[in-house]
């Protein structure tokens, strides 16, 4: 089979149609997690250890089960207890779920990184609790939550073709749907991945950077 | 290709002599011209302020690193390079691997292979590069951790020893090599006050009794007078002063030896 | 009065238990079944993975210009495209090529190929972090480069490669869900296929999830955790 340069140009148009869909999706799916991951991580340090406990117990097991059936999940059985959801709410709410729960982590993981020798010393100031986080421990947690929290952007990004699958108009749903109308897939499918490739080359090129500028100024820098 | 220096040394030369070596990294020169021979059998230590240079010079010997100018010869031969026509040129890692059999080395850090029991971390390098059999190099080793005293830890690995016994470790797998020229890096700066002692004896050992060339840099002055037969200090990538232990100790002339050795002496 | 209209059904699904077990009893076997496969894919394709992690991230440290090159487009090339894009490519493309495979192999081939690509990365940054002074000492007692290697760094590197191979272990399981898209009956595909002929849903797909997590958290995460002691007892760490 060859490849045809005027049919790949005849849905090119298409393709950067459903390209700023998986964007959107991506973009969308990751201000929810941000979010949720605020909750999740918030929600394992209460001062009630039962409630840490089962929040813990659930992002355990969010993380440990695949997002595919968590995505079927969500878009099959709310309709059996009545609630209406479309491909686009369900597809987001999964993703912000499934990716809070690793944000979360990211989160627990930059505050813990923050020496507890600030914390005492903040104490030895007599500053407040929320003085303290928001003047001292927060600013120094940012910088280690920063490349992590970028790692799982790209990670979003790249896992936004499984929204075909339920049907949200994204670049893969569009392959599919351009494949099964021509009876080509040589083109729809090797488009995806140029596609994924010139968008993710820079965005991982551009989370190395940051990683670096992030230990220089933590003051690692190697040699 | 560098025609400044011979392919050989004559007979009797010393077994190592470093010719005008240079060392620098950017603009910063480690080691500056130096000339330094040592000769069969003799005990050299170098003392000297931090970044002095002092570790540089037993690096560079180990071919750890390279140097910019100059050449090192072991045994009459050059190691930094290998002749070439009528001159010489850079060594290659197969003439580095010939070369480099003549020299061991202990490390501040002592570097032991983790996943090794002493006893492995002893036959590793004479089965693996000398070609001998699994007997014959735990024979050698055997002995060689009986000497330092580690016999009877032989089958732990060295997450269980302390410093000085993994130090002590060390040294006996650097000698399973059989080096003729033995470089000792600050061996007990990483050392607890407490087992300084045991390995110092070792080398005072391997001194008396074995009567193997060593080059010694260090921090514990007293060691270095009562047990070198010649100190070197190194101020700014040279030799600013060496000489008998008793004369550089008791005599100094530099006043920069002066200086060092009033504020090493005063802060112990 | 929304939350009611939600409640009412949710609870009349809980009373109606019977229809649960009813659905377990008939069900459970082919989901088994499933999860048999869905082990499998994720056997195959994480040995496959280990290869491919292994030989590419020493080439990634290769001196070699040209080896180094052909490492890092690899590891860019399937960590820049999608994995469901490759299974796809791999399931739909190559056959117009020629090249035909079942669609176990072509899952496991794809998942492979993309999770070595992000293995060798983590084998890179084990190698990278072995302290020099390994190095030195190796090289002090004359060793070869190729000594060096094999004797000192790599043996050790697998202690330190451990955890993060693991935590891309369970990404692996869960992905393996994925190769129901190109008809392998795995879990995820028995699951889909009741789904559709009974629409039971939240029976169905909370089975499904329950069985992964059994997999992930009660064999494969145990078996890892297993995997880091022997590692440790043979460094003398435990």
């Amino acid at each position: 089979m060859e490849w045809r340069w005027d049919f790949t140009f005849e849905i090119l148009p298409r393709m950067l149609w459903a390209t700023g869909n998986t964007l959107l999706a991506a973009g969308i799916g990751y201000l929810i997690a941000l979010v949720v991951g605020l909750i999740l991580m918030l929600g394992q340090r209460t001062p009630y250890r039962i409630v840490n406990f089962i929040v813990r117990e659930v992002v355990e097991f969010i993380r440990s089960t695949p997002l595919l059936v968590q995505l079927f999940f969500v878009f099959f059985v709310a309709p059996q207890f009545g609630i209406k959801l479309t491909a686009w709410t369900s597809a987001m709410l999964t993703i912000g779920l499934h990716f809070g729960t690793y944000l979360s982590e990211v989160y627990r993981g930059a505050l813990e990184g923050v020496p507890k020798a600030q914390w005492e010393a903040c104490r030895a100031l007599n500053f407040s609790t929320a003085y303290t986080y928001r003047r001292v421990v927060l600013p120094q947690a940012f910088p280690i939550a920063l490349p992590g929290m970028g790692n799982y952007l790209v990670g979003i990004f790249k896992d936004t073709p499984l929204l075909a699958t339920i049907g949200v108009a994204e670049l893969m749903h569009t392959a599919n749907a351009l494949g099964a109308e021509t009876y080509r897939y040589l083109e729809p499918y090797t488009m995806v991945g140029f596609i994924f490739l010139i968008i993710s080359l820079p965005a991982a090129m551009g989370l190395r950077r940051l990683e670096a500028a992030v230990a220089k100024a933590q003051g690692k820098v190697k040699h | 290709m560098d025609t400044r220096h011979p392919q050989s040394l004559p007979d009797g030369s010393p077994l190592v002599r470093f010719a005008d070596v240079t060392k620098s990294y950017g603009d910063l020169t480690v080691l500056d011209k130096l000339n330094l021979d040592i000769a069969q059998n003799e005990m050299v230590s170098i003392i000297g302020p931090s970044g002095s240079g002092k570790t540089t010079v037993l690096r560079v010997l180990m071919t750890l690193e390279t140097i910019n100018d100059g050449v090192i010869y072991v045994d009459g031969e050059p190691l930094t390079h290998m002749p070439s026509g009528a001159g010489l040129e850079v060594a290659s890692e197969s003439y580095l691997r010939q070369r480099r059999s003549k020299i061991g080395m202990v490390f501040q850090q002592f570097n032991l292979f983790p996943h090794m029991t002493a006893l492995q971390n002893c036959i590793e390098a004479p089965m693996q590069v000398l070609g001998l059999s699994r007997d014959e190099a735990e024979e050698r080793a055997l002995d060689l951790l009986q000497m330092v005293g580690m016999d009877s830890k032989k089958d732990q690995h060295p997450t269980r020893l302390s410093g000085g016994q993994q130090q002590r470790v060390a040294i006996a797998r650097a000698l399973a090599m059989r080096p003729q020229v033995m470089l000792l890096d600050e061996v007990t700066s990483a050392l607890d006050p407490e087992v300084i002692g045991e390995v110092l004896n070792v080398i005072r050992s391997l001194n008396s009794e074995h009567n193997l060339t060593m080059i010694m840099v260090t921090h514990q002055m007293g060691f270095a007078r009562e047990i070198s037969d010649r100190v070197c200090f190194f101020y700014e990538g040279k030799i600013a002063e060496q000489g008998s232990p008793e004369k550089l100790f008791e005599d100094p002339q530099n006043e920069r030896t002066k200086q060092f050795l009033h504020a090493v002496l005063d802060a112990n | 009065m929304a939350l009611r209209s939600c409640l009412i059904p949710f609870l009349q699904q809980l009373g109606d238990d019977v229809s649960y077990w009813g659905f377990f009893v008939e069900y459970a076997p082919k989901m088994a079944s499933g999860a048999m496969t869905t082990a499998m894919v994720m056997g195959c394709s994480a040995l496959l993975a280990a290869v491919i992690s292994l030989i590419f991230g020493l080439m990634r440290l290769s001196q070699n210009w040209g080896v180094q090159a052909a490492a890092t487009v690899y590891i860019e090339f399937f960590r820049g495209t999608s994995l469901l894009v490759q299974l796809y490519w791999i399931y739909y493309v190559l056959p117009l090529m020629g090249l035909t495979l079942s669609p176990f192999m072509s899952g496991v081939l794809a998942l492979g190929l993309n999770f070595g690509a992000y293995g060798a990365e983590i084998v890179r940054g084990g190698v990278q972090s072995v302290p020099r002074g390994q190095w030195e000492a190796a090289l002090a007692l004359n060793m070869s480069p190729a000594q060096r290697m094999r004797r000192i760094i790599v043996p050790q590197t697998f202690t330190l490669i451990l955890p993060p191979m693991a935590n891309l272990t369970v990404e692996l399981l869960k992905a393996t869900a994925l190769v129901a898209l190109i008809t392998v009956v795995d879990l995820m595909f028995v699951a889909k296929q009741i789904n559709a002929t009974t629409w039971l849903s939240a029976q169905v797909f909370g089975t499904a999830l329950i069985i992964y997590y059994i997999m992930a958290r009660f064999a494969l995460i145990p078996f890892l955790r297993w995997l880091e002691v022997l590692a440790a007892r043979k460094v003398g760490k435990a």
